[in-house]
């Protein structure tokens, strides 16, 4: 038999930060040993899913199809105007809604996995860094369905994809990264109030009218600034341009975002783990 | 019986014990009676846990409006090979001080200190995906807990076994009896060969059959690590455990030896919900335990007198322990389940009780014997020590752990 060396745990009042290299050590040790729990997790999820859906994996496709249908409806009939696209507007509409669906999923895989894991956290220790290392696999494994969906689409559509394709999986990536930021941030607050799962779906129609997701690029006006303050444009732009072989020139401000969201992603983490021992004594199992 | 702490057990005596798994001083952990006061004050500790430069985290020690104390000042130390029982009624903070022990919540005041690997069998089968097969499930269950998959594949079999659901193992876990995720969640939980073992109402689940099965699981993994055992039974309290600690309202009322303990628990429950319980429940009139010599060499034949009085005939199995005098810490252990052995039948009426342990292979010092009897139902019918201690000469080394003794009656 195998004799670990004795591991001495010590739990005092005081927070975890009064002595942060500690506190980093014991962090990245609970994501390398999770990363078999995340796996395992993420399997399970993934077969569950899909175990008990007729459609399975369709299910990635239906929902961006119906989206982009209603758009296509909206602009045709003229109730709603969308300006002049550079791609035909169905494709424009169709990428960006499937771009925007990987961003989704990344956004709530966070607050999703630790409420369903609620009754498991308040009873078991385990390093819960791999929950939401479980919903960025879970997102990832979905994204890479609805991509590879995506393209087989183009292809109908008659867009033919360039070199660039091969980077699409960058940008894609970048997209989790920002959106398992922004679903982390909320994640500790969302957990103690409802209030926030609720809110979410609002302000996140709010965000996607402000990017280029249905509507192009404004050029003029108010309009034209919210647009480019968004943080999401430049991703959203890029992978667009990767995918159908019109790459913008929005490199610089891209690779700049993505430093910014992983360093974010890190802070963001130390909070979550911070706040974790006082989520689960609040929410009780 | 009116003293409420026991000197042995100051932790002066024993400062660098490495034996020592489990060191809890002075903790305190404070709950919210309103949930939207503790909800807000949830966000304002997580903001205080990011700004731990400022002062706000001084005032984390006292009080706030409709808060209380769930665990109080509590402390107590716990070595390997030992059994803490620890009782008190519905809210008097038991399952708060093993969530903190487990790591699941901080304590407010004082502190825990854990050595070696922390196996809790609190929720058994969390994480169980019902739409999932037994297999999958164990392996996500134990990868919860901490196994690699190696470990895993290493076990597996031995789970299934110890389940008894090998005909079922690939059907969806939600099909399953809830007799039988217990089984499987008991299972899994048991691969774990924890250094402490924390044990939540685990016991009162499954058949009389499994019951058994997991009292000598834990049995044999108490052997290697320190347990501590919440429980309301004090049946199961006083088969497993060698101390209590009894919690009232979240302080420390009694912590010392089991009889002591039970006794304390029993009292404070008057008779709402828990028959009172004698230390020499009926049908046992009298009981007197002692032993035939009182110095003894390493290796020795050692007779045990248990003068015994009832009121009809009776059916135990016993369980000795032997304490080394005055640590407690468990020396050695003679367990008739654990060993197999029929039950005894006790006649109705006075009479004398003859067990002999064949060779006392205890190391030189001093020592006492405790007894437990129970029905054949499990029922702790009877707990009780040795009046005077024994002393064992000689330069041996080891423990007299479940010798088969030779029991007569006349």
């Amino acid at each position: 038999m195998k004799l670990d060396r004795p591991r001495i745990t010590i739990y005092t009042p005081e927070s975890s930060l009064t002595n942060p290299l500690k506190m980093l050590r014991d962090m990245c040790f609970d994501v390398y040993s999770g990363r078999g729990l995340a796996l395992r997790l993420a399997i399970r999820d993934i077969k569950a899913q899909y175990r008990q859906a007729f459609f399975g994996i369709l299910w990635a496709l239906i929902l961006p199809l119906a989206n982009t249908a209603t758009w296509i409806f909206l602009n045709r009939t003229g109730i709603v105007s969308v300006g002049n696209t550079e791609l035909p507007y169905p494709i424009y509409v169709f990428t960006g809604t499937m771009i925007w669906a990987i961003f989704m999923d990344a956004l709530n895989a966070p607050l999703v996995q630790t409420t369903a894991a609620k009754s498991m956290l308040a009873k078991i220790n385990f390093p819960r860094e791999a929950l939401i290392i479980s919903g960025i696999l879970q997102t990832l494994f979905n994204g890479s369905i609805k991509t590879i969906l995506l393209i087989a689409i183009l292809f109908l559509f008659g867009v033919y994809p360039d070199w660039h394709l091969i980077l699409f999986p960058l940008v894609a990536m970048s997209m989790v990264l920002a959106g398992t930021t922004i679903g982390l941030l909320i994640t500790p607050i969302g957990l103690l109030y409802t209030d926030i799962g609720k809110g979410i779906p609002l302000v996140m129609q709010f965000l996607m009218f402000v990017s280029p997701v249905v509507f192009p690029m404004p050029t003029v006006g108010w309009a034209a600034k919210i647009f480019e303050m968004n943080p999401l444009t430049p991703l959203i732009l890029t992978a667009r341009g990767w995918l159908t072989g019109m790459p913008t020139e929005a490199l610089g401000s891209f690779l700049i975002i993505n430093l910014v969201f992983f360093v974010v992603l890190l802070a963001v983490s130390v909070i979550y783990r911070l706040a974790m021992p006082i989520m689960i004594e609040r929410i009780g199992s | 019986m009116d003293k409420k702490t026991n000197p042995i057990y100051s932790a002066e005596m024993f400062p660098t014990d490495p034996d020592v798994l489990v060191k809890v001083e002075g903790t305190c952990k404070k709950f919210c009676r309103d949930l939207k006061k503790s909800l807000w004050y949830g966000a304002q500790d997580i903001a205080n846990e990011l700004t731990p430069w400022t002062r706000n985290a001084e005032r984390h020690a006292n009080l706030r409006p409709e808060e209380f104390w769930a665990v109080n000042n509590v402390s107590f130390e716990l070595r390997r090979g030992e059994c803490l029982g620890l009782i008190g009624r519905n809210g008097a903070g038991k399952t708060t001080l093993l969530k903190m022990l487990n790591g699941l919540i901080k304590p407010d005041k004082g502190r825990i200190e854990m050595r070696g690997r922390v196996g809790a069998l609190i929720a058994l089968g969390s994480g169980f995906n019902p739409i999932l097969t037994g297999r999958e499930n164990i392996y996500v269950n134990a990868s919860v807990l901490g196994l690699s998959k190696k470990q895993i594949d290493n076990k597996v079999e031995e789970i299934i076994d110890f389940a008894e659901i090998e005909e079922f193992i690939s059907s969806p876990v939600q099909t399953y009896s809830s007799g039988m995720k217990v089984r499987l969640g008991f299972a899994v939980a048991t691969a774990l060969e924890p250094d402490i073992l924390l044990l939540d109402e685990v016991l009162a689940v499954g058949d009389l059959k499994f019951r058994v099965k997991c009292y000598n699981k834990i049995d044999e993994m108490r052997k290697k690590a320190s347990v501590i055992f919440v429980s309301h039974s004090i049946e199961h309290i006083g088969r497993i455990c060698n101390s209590t600690l009894v919690l009232n309202k979240g302080k420390t009322i009694y912590y010392g030896n089991v009889s002591n303990g039970l006794e304390t628990y029993s009292r404070q429950s008057d008779s709402i919900d828990h028959k009172p319980f004698k230390k020499n429940f009926p049908p046992i009139k009298s009981i007197i335990l002692s032993t035939n010599k009182i110095k003894y060499n390493y290796g020795e034949e050692v007779i045990l007198l248990v003068e015994i009085d009832t009121n009809e005939e009776i059916f135990i199995n016993f369980r000795f322990v032997i304490f080394e005098y005055p640590s407690r810490i468990v020396a050695g252990e003679i367990n008739s389940i654990g060993l197999g052995l029929p039950n005894i039948t006790i006649k109705k009426g006075s009479q004398k009780l003859i067990m002999k342990i064949p060779a006392l292979n205890l190391k030189a010092g001093k020592y006492t014997i405790a007894h437990n009897f129970f029905s054949l139902g499990n029922h702790l019918i009877s707990v009780g020590e040795a009046k005077n201690t024994i002393q064992v000469k000689g330069s041996g080394i080891g423990e007299t752990h479940n010798q088969i003794p030779i029991v007569s009656c006349n």
